[in-house]
C-alpha cells in the first residue's frame, strides 16, 4: 500500500501490549467489588432455600473458602481460558450463557450501528455545512433529544405507536421461526439465512427493526454532534484555505478536504461508542424482551446471582477493551500520521 | 470566584444565549417541582386513595388525575412531581460528592506527580473506559444489599462513576498550568505548594467544572432512571422514581395504554434535555472556536480618490 | 512635475508604456464587526510589472495579509472590498465568483505562511497535484499530471521518489518548497507570498528566498512578497511598499527606500532593525492604531517624531519625491518644497500629551 515509514504490525503489537495492564485493572476492580460486598455470593442467592451443609458444599465448589489471593489467581486464570465461571442460581457455565445469547446482542448492536450511521452522519454533515441556520438548530435539537430520551422510553413509544398495526414488538422471532431454524452459529439471523428459509429470515428481520431503530436513535444523537463539530473544525483548517487558493471548486473543497478529514476522528469515536452501545443494549433488551446477553444480565441481577453477574460484567469489560484496540488499529490504517 | 464562574454566562449572545436560557428555564421548572413537591403535587407519591375512595387502576387522564394512574394505583402527575425531587436530590448529591472528591485529588495528583500520580491516572482511566451504566449497575447491585434500595445507595453508585471525570479534567488542566510561568514565578518568590495550588491553580481549573458538572448531571439522571428501570434503583415505596415507573409500564404498552409510559419518560427527556442545553450553552461560550463571529454589513462611503492621483501628479 | 519624473529613467516607467500585470487602485477592504467597520485596507494603490518583485512590509495588524488575500479574492465572510483591481487588463472585482475560482491557481497563486498545516494530512503529495491540475484542466491525463508535477518538484529540489509521500514526512523547509511547487505548477503570472519564511529557520529561509527570487527568471512571475522582515526585502525585492494602518505610506525602488527613506515611519522601521552594529534598542513608542476609528488626519501622527499641526487635521496626499519614491507625508512634502499651500500655523510642530501608559498597553 503506502511506502510510509512506521510499520503497522509494530504499532498493533504495541497497542495490544498496552491493553493487557488495562484489562488487568478492570478485572481486578470487578473481582474486588464483588468480593468486597458483605455476605457471600452463595447465601445471597440461595440463602434460606438450602440447608447449611448444602450451602457449605456450594461454597467449597466455588472455591469461596479459599483465601482471597488464591481466588484472585483462579479468577484470572479462568478468564484467560475464557472460563467466566458458573452461575449459582441455575448452575450453568457463564460461557454457555454467552454463547447462547450473544448472537442476539450482536445482531442488535450491529443493526443499531447501521441505523445510527445512516441517520447520524449525513445529518451531522448537513448541520455543520449549514451552520447556525434553522436546519442546523433543528438537527442539533434532534440529536440532543434522542440522546436525552431514555432508550426504554423511546422503545416504549415506538411500541405504542406500532402496536395497533400488528408489527412484532417482542422477542427476536416468532416461536414458530425459532422452532424451525436449526442452530449452527447461535446467531439466529445468520442461521435463518443459512437455512434458506425466506419466511423465517424475514420474520427475524422484522423483529429486528424496532429494537435496532431504538438503540440506533440513541447512538445517532452522539454521532450528529460529533460529526458536526468535527466538520466545523476542519472547515476552518488551513489546508482548506490553501485548496481554495489553488482554485479548487468549493464543492470539491468541502467534499474532499473538509468532509473526509472531519470523518476521520469520527471513526475512532464510533469504536468508543461500543461501551455506550452495550449499556444501551442491556436496556433495549429488557424493553423488547430480546434474548440477548443484556437480558440475561438483568435476569441474574434480579436473582442476585453474584457469579453470573461477575462473569457477564467481566465479559463486557473484555469486549470493550478489545473493541478499543481494534478501533485504534483501524484508525492507524486510515490516518497515516498515527503510525509514528 | 463567583464572578469567574458566572463569566461564561454573561459572555453569551445570540443563539447560544437562547439555548442557555431555554435550558435554565426547563431545569428551573423541575427544581421548583423538587423543592415544592409537597405543596404542588395533588397527591402523595405512594398514595392510593383519597378521602376513603381508592384510586382507579390504570385510568386514563381525567379531571381527578390529570395524567392518569398507573398499575400500582398511583397518581401519575404526583409521581412525576415527587420524582423530580428524587432525581434532583440524588443527582445533586452525587455530583457534589464527585466534585468534592475528584477535584482536589486531581489537583493534588497533577501537581505533585510522581508514581502516585501515575497509578491514579491508570486507575481512573480504567474506570473511565468502563461503560458507565455497567459500572453503575455493579455498584448499585453491591450497595443494594447493605443499604437497601435507597437514595444514598443510588447516589453513591453515581458518585463512583463520575469521580474519574473530574479527576481527569482537573488533573490535565493542572499539569498544563503547572508549567506556566506564573507558577514558576510564584515558586521563585518562595510560595509553598499548598499556596500555589490553592491560589493560583484553583481559579483556572475551576472554570471547566461547571460545564462538566452540568453535563454530568444530565447523564446522571439518565443513569438513575436506567437503574430504576432495571429494578436496581430506588424502591417505589421509598420515593417516586421515573425509571421505575417506566418499567411497570412495559407490559401494558402493547395493549395501547400509553399514559403510564409517556409522562414519566417525557419528564426524563425534558430534564435531561434542559440540563444538556445548559451544559452545551456554557460550552459554546467557553470554547471560542465553536462560536461564529458576528458580522455586520459594511457600507463604504463613496469618496473621491486623493487629488494627487486624479491629477496624474503621481504614478504608483 | 510629471515631465521631470519621466526623465528619471527606467526605474519609474510610467504606466502607459508597459502594461502592468497587476494594477490596483484605491483598494479598500473593510470588515464589519460589532464595534463598527474595521478598515483593514483603506485606499491602497500599486502596480506590478512582469517579473517584478514588490515587497510589502509593515507591522503585524497593518493590513498586509488582508491585502494579500483580498487580491486573490480569499477574504472571509463579512469582508467587503471595493476599488479597482486589474489583472492583465481584466477587472477582478467585477468577475463572477466561478470565474474567479478558475483564475486562482492558474493565473493567481498564493504561498502561505505555515506550510505545516497547509497541506491536507490525509492526501499524498501526488494527490494534491492531481487535484489541482484536474481542477483547471478537466481532461488531463494522469501521466501528464505526473510529468508536470515532477518537473515542478525538480525545480524546487525535491526528488521524485518522494512524490507519493504524505505531507508529515517532510521537514518544514521542504514543505514550503512543496507549497511553492504546488502553487506554481500551473504557472500563474501573479503570486502573493504571505510571510513565506516566518515559520522557518534562518538557513532554510535563505533557500526559500533564493527560490522565490529566481522565479522571475524561470517563469517571469510577478511576485508580491509580504513580510515584516526588512532583510528579506533588501535581498530579494525590486520595489518595496511600506504599509501602516491599512495604507501604503511609502512605495518605491527598494534601494532608494532603504537609503533615503522619505516617510518617518519607514525611517523608524529601519532604525528598529537589529544588526551586528546595533548598540542600543530602538523602538517606536505607542501602539498600532485602532483600525475601526483610526486617528484623524495622518494615521501615524500620534507616534511620529516629525508631526506637525496639519498632520492631525488633514490626511496627507501621496506624492512623488525627488528620489523617485512615492510617499504621503506632510513633513516630507515640506522638506522637498512641495507643501507651499500650507501656512505657518499648520507647519508648527505638533504639541501633544505624553503618550499615556494606557495607550502603550
Amino acid at each position: 500500500m503506502s511506502a510510509g515509514s512506521g510499520s503497522l504490525p509494530r504499532y498493533i503489537g504495541q497497542r495490544v501490549l498496552l491493553v493487557i495492564p488495562m484489562i488487568l485493572v478492570l478485572l481486578t476492580v470487578v473481582f474486588l467489588l464483588l468480593r468486597v460486598a458483605p455476605g457471600n455470593p452463595v447465601t445471597a442467592s440461595v440463602g434460606g432455600k438450602l440447608s447449611p451443609q448444602a450451602i457449605a458444599l456450594r461454597e467449597h465448589k466455588l472455591g469461596l473458602d479459599q483465601p482471597l489471593y488464591v481466588q484472585y489467581g483462579e479468577y484470572l486464570k479462568n478468564v484467560v481460558t475464557f472460563n467466566f465461571g458458573n452461575t449459582i442460581s441455575d448452575n450453568r457455565p457463564v460461557i454457555d450463557v454467552i454463547r447462547d445469547n450473544g448472537g442476539a446482542t450482536l445482531t442488535l448492536t450491529i443493526g443499531a450501528f447501521i441505523f445510527a450511521l445512516l441517520i447520524g452522519i449525513p445529518l451531522g454533515l448537513l448541520a455543520g455545512r449549514m451552520r447556525d441556520t434553522f436546519p442546523d438548530v433543528l438537527i442539533r435539537l434532534f440529536g440532543v433529544v434522542t440522546y436525552a430520551a431514555p432508550i426504554f422510553w423511546t422503545g416504549l413509544m415506538l411500541v405504542i405507536l406500532v402496536a395497533p398495526w400488528g408489527w412484532p414488538t417482542y422477542d427476536i422471532a416468532s416461536p414458530e421461526t425459532k422452532f424451525l431454524v436449526p442452530t449452527h452459529t447461535h446467531i439466529l439471523l445468520v442461521d435463518a439465512i443459512i437455512s434458506g428459509n425466506m419466511g423465517a429470515t424475514l420474520d427475524v428481520l422484522q423483529h429486528h427493526l424496532l429494537p435496532c431503530l431504538t438503540l440506533g436513535l440513541l447512538l445517532c444523537g452522539v454521532f450528529i454532534r460529533l460529526v458536526r463539530v468535527n466538520l466545523l473544525q476542519s472547515l476552518q483548517g488551513d489546508y482548506v484555505e490553501a485548496a481554495r487558493a489553488r482554485g479548487i471548486p468549493e464543492k470539491f473543497v468541502i467534499r474532499r478536504h473538509a468532509f473526509r478529514n472531519a470523518l476521520v476522528p469520527v471513526i475512532t469515536v464510533i469504536g468508543l461508542q461500543v461501551a455506550l452501545t452495550m449499556a444501551g443494549a442491556v436496556l433495549t433488551e429488557k424493553t423488547f424482551n430480546w434474548p440477548g446477553i443484556g437480558n440475561q444480565l438483568v435476569k441474574y441481577l434480579d436473582a442476585r446471582d453474584y457469579n453470573a453477574v461477575q462473569g457477564l460484567v467481566t465479559f463486557f469489560a473484555v469486549v470493550v477493551v478489545i473493541a478499543s484496540v481494534l478501533v485504534d488499529i483501524v484508525n492507524a490504517l486510515i490516518d497515516p500520521r498515527v503510525r509514528y | 470566584m463567583l464572578k469567574r464562574l458566572l463569566a461564561p454566562i454573561r459572555n453569551t449572545s445570540g443563539l447560544a444565549r437562547w439555548i442557555l436560557v431555554a435550558g435554565i428555564l426547563i431545569t428551573a421548572v423541575f427544581v421548583i417541582f423538587a423543592i415544592f413537591a409537597p405543596w404542588i403535587a395533588p397527591y402523595g407519591f405512594k398514595q392510593v386513595s383519597a378521602n376513603g375512595v381508592p384510586f382507579p387502576k390504570m385510568a386514563p387522564p381525567s379531571g381527578q388525575h390529570w395524567l392518569g394512574t398507573n398499575d400500582q394505583f398511583f397518581d401519575i402527575l404526583s409521581r412525576i412531581i415527587w420524582g423530580a425531587r428524587t432525581e434532583i436530590t440524588v443527582v445533586a448529591l452525587s455530583v457534589i460528592l464527585a466534585v468534592l472528591v475528584g477535584v482536589p485529588v486531581g489537583l493534588a495528583s497533577g501537581f505533585v506527580g510522581g508514581w502516585i500520580d501515575r497509578v491514579l491516572v491508570f486507575l481512573m482511566d480504567a474506570l473511565y473506559a468502563f461503560p458507565s451504566l455497567l459500572l453503575a449497575i455493579v455498584f448499585a447491585f453491591l450497595l443494594q444489599g447493605p443499604l437497601g434500595g435507597g437514595i444514598v445507595a443510588a447516589a453513591l453508585a453515581l458518585t463512583a462513576i463520575y469521580i474519574p471525570q473530574y479527576y481527569r479534567v482537573v488533573r490535565s488542566t493542572t499539569v498544563s498550568a503547572r508549567e506556566a510561568t506564573y507558577v514558576e514565578a510564584a515558586r521563585a518568590i518562595g510560595a509553598r505548594n499548598g499556596t500555589i495550588m490553592g491560589r493560583y491553580l484553583f481559579g483556572n481549573v475551576i472554570q471547566s467544572v461547571p460545564v462538566i458538572a452540568t453535563l454530568n448531571a444530565a447523564d446522571a439522571i439518565s443513569i438513575l432512571a436506567s437503574l430504576g428501570f432495571l429494578g436496581l434503583g430506588i424502591q417505589p415505596t421509598q420515593a417516586a422514581e421515573w425509571g421505575y415507573d417506566l418499567s411497570r409500564a412495559l407490559d401494558d404498552a402493547a395493549a395501547g395504554i400509553w399514559w403510564t409510559a409517556l409522562f414519566p419518560g417525557l419528564a426524563i427527556v425534558l430534564l435531561v434535555t434542559g440540563l444538556t442545553l445548559v451544559g452545551e450553552g456554557l460550552n459554546e461560550t467557553v470554547n471560542p472556536t465553536l462560536r461564529k463571529r458576528r458580522f455586520r454589513k459594511v457600507v463604504m462611503p463613496t469618496r473621491e480618490p486623493s487629488t494627487a492621483l486624479a491629477t496624474g501628479e503621481v504614478e504608483v | 512635475m510629471s515631465a521631470e519624473l519621466e526623465d528619471e529613467g527606467l526605474r519609474r516607467t510610467p504606466r502607459r508604456d508597459t502594461a502592468p500585470v497587476v494594477d490596483a487602485r484605491d483598494l479598500r477592504i473593510w470588515y464589519g464587526t460589532e464595534r463598527g467597520a474595521v478598515r483593514a485596507v483603506d485606499g491602497v494603490s500599486f502596480a506590478l510589472r512582469k517579473g517584478e518583485i514588490l515587497g510589502l512590509v509593515g507591522e503585524s495588524g497593518c493590513g498586509k495579509s488582508t491585502l494579500g488575500r483580498g487580491l486573490l479574492g480569499l477574504l472571509p465572510e463579512g469582508a467587503k472590498m471595493d476599488g479597482e483591481l486589474y489583472y492583465k487588463g481584466q477587472d477582478l472585482l467585477a468577475l463572477p465568483a466561478k470565474q474567479m475560482f478558475g483564475m486562482r491557481g492558474s493565473e493567481l497563486g498564493m504561498i502561505f505562511q505555515e506550510p505545516l498545516t497547509r497541506l491536507n494530512p490525509l492526501m499524498r503529495i501526488s494527490q494534491h497535484f492531481e487535484e489541482t491540475l484536474k481542477a483547471h484542466e478537466k481532461g488531463i491525463a494522469k501521466s501528464e499530471v505526473q510529468r508536470r508535477a515532477l518537473e515542478a518538484l525538480r525545480v524546487m529540489g525535491i526528488p521524485p521518489t518522494r512524490y507519493r509521500s504524505y505531507p508529515h514526512e517532510f521537514s518544514g523547509g521542504m514543505r514550503q518548497r512543496l507549497m511553492i511547487a504546488l502553487a506554481l505548477v500551473l504557472r500563474p503570472s501573479f503570486v502573493v507570498a504571505d510571510e513565506p519564511t516566518t515559520a522557518l529557520d534562518v538557513l532554510v529561509e535563505a533557500q526559500i528566498i533564493r527560490i522565490l527570487h529566481d522565479l522571475r527568471g524561470a517563469y517571469d512571475t510577478s511576485l508580491l512578497l509580504i513580510t515584516h522582515n526588512l532583510g528579506i526585502i533588501a535581498e530579494a525585492c525590486d520595489r518595496v511598499a511600506v504599509m501602516y494602518a491599512g495604507e501604503i505610506v511609502e512605495i518605491g525602488d527598494a534601494r532608494e527606500v532603504f537609503s533615503e527613506p522619505q516617510h518617518p515611519y519607514t525611517r523608524e522601521l529601519l532604525r528598529s532593525t537589529i544588526s551586528l552594529s546595533t548598540t542600543g534598542l530602538n523602538f517606536i513608542p505607542g501602539a498600532p492604531p485602532d483600525l475601526v476609528s483610526p486617528p484623524p488626519g495622518c494615521h501615524f501622527h500620534p507616534r511620529c517624531p516629525n508631526a506637525m499641526n496639519v498632520c492631525r487635521t488633514d490626511h496627507p496626499v501621496l506624492r512623488t519625491m525627488p528620489n523617485g519614491s512615492d510617499t504621503q507625508c506632510w513633513a516630507a512634502d515640506l522638506e522637498h518644497g512641495l507643501a507651499d499651500h500650507l501656512d505657518q500655523e499648520q507647519t508648527q510642530p505638533l504639541t501633544r500629551e505624553e503618550i499615556s501608559v494606557a495607550d502603550e498597553a
